[in-house]
């Protein structure tokens, strides 16, 4: 997402910023309901869908609100909800429905200290496995990490496009901190903005197959009431999108959904590197954290430590081959967190113990900061370098 | 249910013996026992008492009887 | 003779449900329902939970989504308030809409979204294998209430008419026609619309209480059946056991996407 903007300088915080992100990738249908810190997204949108010609509806609760997120998708419209780690423990299930019957949809998590009630206040990190595995069986998803209140903006309007190009639901994983923040921000003008839209079909009715194994791993999905009277269900299902137990259909079926993701690894995974080239320690992080490091980097550069720092946009996929390439040019990972190291194993499965892989981690509802980061640069730049 | 007076009707009565499950249910609302259950199956046993009433159409659970009353085609 | 086929799926065929359950004759009526009003197949949305009467999506020839349990009247209020001129029609059970679904099964009535919800009672979960639900009538048996069932039942109508459902009524399937007009009623309400159908369960719940076959227990439904009319003379202690059917409750209630439209219209820009 390029840098251009309509000239007109707000200053706004994330969670606005991800309402505004949504309206401009044209989303036209939201449900959630009231939870700390995401409730302002919910606020934005009850004022201005109605201006775009949309619906907002807070639901009785969040299973509520993402089955009728769901629902929505399905008549062709661009949905989304919006929540916190409680909630978002309460759309688990019906996350792993979107993924099962493939309905594009974006859910947002503003994450706040956990478990349980936790921190409702506060940041953390904590619930990034949950948006890997958090709902049953084995499965793929797409989540995206913003780390300023212009990239939430940038990301929100990426997570509706991957939603729409690959038919599935996508994460969209902010803090407190992103969430809260107030920066001054440049928004793109609608007609700056690429928009996808889904795949329609266009033969008969009696031809189309709403699961069809097609090339490209993505079916073509038609809107309720356009003429293709389909089934959807969450039961496995064949190609026609009736239930089946046919294990040679099932197994179709769960590899075309996990090639619809692996395959297209290229397209989605998404980083950027910060004074990588010269870099002995590479820093692995993602979101608000991620501000710290790039700080702590400059920090180490000035005590003459080469450090760099590897930025996650993509968190799922997982940038597995990405990191076993740069670990072949730096001697050690320090992955820096808000929670004990979830990515941190990731990386070190990635890493397959070329190099050793250290961790900064902070669950106390601070954030970390980059002195913290510093500290532990140093130690191991003794040490190890 | 006494049988009034009533006119030749030309009913056809069509059972599908893969969709029919045994319930009965159509045999129990026949008002004229124009139907009897035959190695738990519907059968049509007394057309002629058919007076295309349709309660048997309309109670089958499973789509497997149908009625057809020509004189109304 | 009805031509059903024309809104079937047939190839789906034979039904999965169990000889003499009463779920095949509250399909029939649905169809027939929905002729009688005359309504575009592409224009009818259907949306089912989890359940044996939820299967019923996969056999009719509309858009159709099979849900997760609990969780159909919330997947159909995404539907109807995102594309509001399809006829959107929830087909539940006692567990799925009362039990697991209850919050939603309220908060929807309450909101008076135009919703048509044909909810199946036959007092059990049935495709589980016969667990006790919301509505066993105390002290009959189930797989999990095997001392008898001791809670006290929900009345299915009387929830969605305290939550502000603006068409509320139950029939049976022992009365086939009855059942799809009130269905078509329903359709036709511009509001939450509930049809309580009773629908006899006689392998999971038949059985384990030895009321006999499916014909049997819609025999018993035909003997219990009160007409609302005659059931509003009579005291609880003769209403004990019976079935009230009828039309509780027609009102004119504000439509929550009819509302929502009118804050659309004052406020969209001409995008």
């Amino acid at each position: 997402m390029s840098e251009k903007s309509n000239g007109k300088a707000r200053v706004i915080t994330g969670n606005e910023a991800c309402a505004e992100g949504a309206l401009a990738a044209g989303m036209r249908f939201f449900a959630g309901y009231p939870i700390t810190p995401s409730s302002e997204i919910a606020e934005v949108l009850s004022a201005k869908l109605p201006k775009y010609g949309g619906v907002f509806l807070q639901m009785e609760d969040e299973l509520g609100s993402i089955g009728a997120i769901i629902g929505a998708s399905l008549t062709g419209t661009k949905t989304m909800t919006a929540t916190s780690g409680p909630g978002f423990s309460l759309m688990q299930e019906n996350l792993g429905y979107a993924v099962m019957t493939e309905v594009p949809c974006v859910i947002v998590n503003v994450m706040r200290g956990g478990p349980s009630t936790g921190l409702p206040t506060l940041p953390s990190q904590g619930d990034v496995m949950q948006a890997r595995w958090g709902t049953h069986g084995d499965h793929q998803i797409i989540a995206l990490a913003p780390f300023s209140v212009r990239e939430t903006f940038d990301l929100t309007v990426r997570a509706f496009n991957l939603a729409e190009k690959y038919r599935t639901p996508v994460i969209l994983l902010m803090d407190e901190i992103i969430g809260h923040v107030n920066e001054k921000v440049y928004l793109p003008s609608e007609d700056e903005i690429n928009v996808f839209d889904r795949i329609r079909p266009t033969g008969s009715l009696e031809e189309y197959l709403p699961y069809e194994h097609t090339k490209s791993r993505v079916p073509a999905m038609a809107d309720f009431g356009s003429g293709y009277r389909y089934h959807v269900t969450g039961l496995a299902h064949d190609e026609t999108g009736f239930p089946t137990n046919k294990a040679s259909e099932i197994n179709k079926l769960m590899d075309r959904l996990d090639q619809k993701i692996s395959m297209n690894r290229e397209d989605i995974i998404d980083f950027d590197e910060y004074m990588m080239e010269d870099a002995e320690i590479a820093i692995l992080s993602y979101g608000s954290t991620a501000r710290s490091s790039r700080h702590a980097v400059r920090l180490a550069r000035e005590n003459g430590i080469n450090v760099g720092l590897m930025r996650l946009r993509t968190i799922w996929p997982f940038a597995d081959e990405e990191i076993k390439k740069i670990s072949e040019k730096v001697k050690l990972w320090i992955v820096v967190e808000m929670n004990r190291g979830q990515i941190a194993h990731e990386v070190e499965w990635a890493v397959a113990g070329k190099i050793p892989v250290f961790k900064v981690n902070r669950i106390d509802g601070d954030p970390i900061n980059p002195l913290q980061i510093l500290e532990k640069i140093k130690e191991l730049a003794n040490v190890q370098l | 249910m006494t049988l009034t007076v009533k006119e030749k009707k030309d009913v056809e009565i069509e059972i599908s013996e893969a969709w029919c499950k045994g319930c009965v249910i159509c045999v129990d609302y026949c008002p004229h026992d124009v139907l009897i259950m035959e190695r738990g199956k519907a059968k049509v046993a007394n057309l002629a008492a058919c007076t295309a009433c349709m309660l048997c159409e309309l109670h089958c659970p499973d789509f497997a009887i149908v009625v057809r009353d020509k004189s109304k085609e | 003779m009805f031509n059903y086929d024309q809104y079937l799926r047939i190839t789906k065929f034979p039904l999965i449900w169990c000889p003499g359950c009463g779920d095949g004759i509250v399909l029939k009526s649905l169809v027939r329902a929905i002729d009688k009003l005359g309504l575009e197949k592409d224009s009818v949305c259907m949306v089912s939970g989890i359940g044996c009467a939820s299967r019923l999506t996969g056999y009719v020839d509309f858009n159709t989504l099979h849900t997760t349990h609990g969780r159909a009247m919330t997947f159909a209020t995404g539907v109807k308030m995102a594309k509001p001129d399809l006829h959107v029609i929830v087909i539940t059970g006692d567990g799925d809409a009362t039990a697991i679904g209850g919050n939603h099964y309220i908060h929807a009535a309450r909101r008076n979204i135009d919703l048509t919800v044909i909810l199946f009672n036959n007092h059990i979960y049935g495709m589980t294998g016969g667990q006790v639900s919301p509505t066993t009538p105390k002290g009959m048996l189930a797989s999990t209430a095997p001392y008898g069932s001791m809670d006290h039942t929900f009345n299915i109508s009387g929830l969605a008419q305290a939550a502000g459902a603006s068409f509320v009524a139950r029939a049976s399937v022992h009365n086939g026609v009855q059942l799809e007009n009130y269905i078509a009623k329903a359709i036709q309400n511009k509001g939450f619309s509930l049809v309580e159908a009773m629908s006899p369960c006689p392998t999971a719940y038949g059985r384990r209480n030895r009321l006999g076959a499916g014909v049997d227990m819609i025999e018993d439904l035909k003997r219990d059946a009160v007409p609302y009319s005659k059931a509003k003379k009579m005291t609880p202690e003769e209403l004990e056991g019976k079935v009230v059917t009828g039309i509780f409750i027609n009102e004119e209630h504000p439509e929550c996407r009819s509302e929502y439209q009118k804050i659309i219209d004052r406020f969209q820009k001409e995008k």
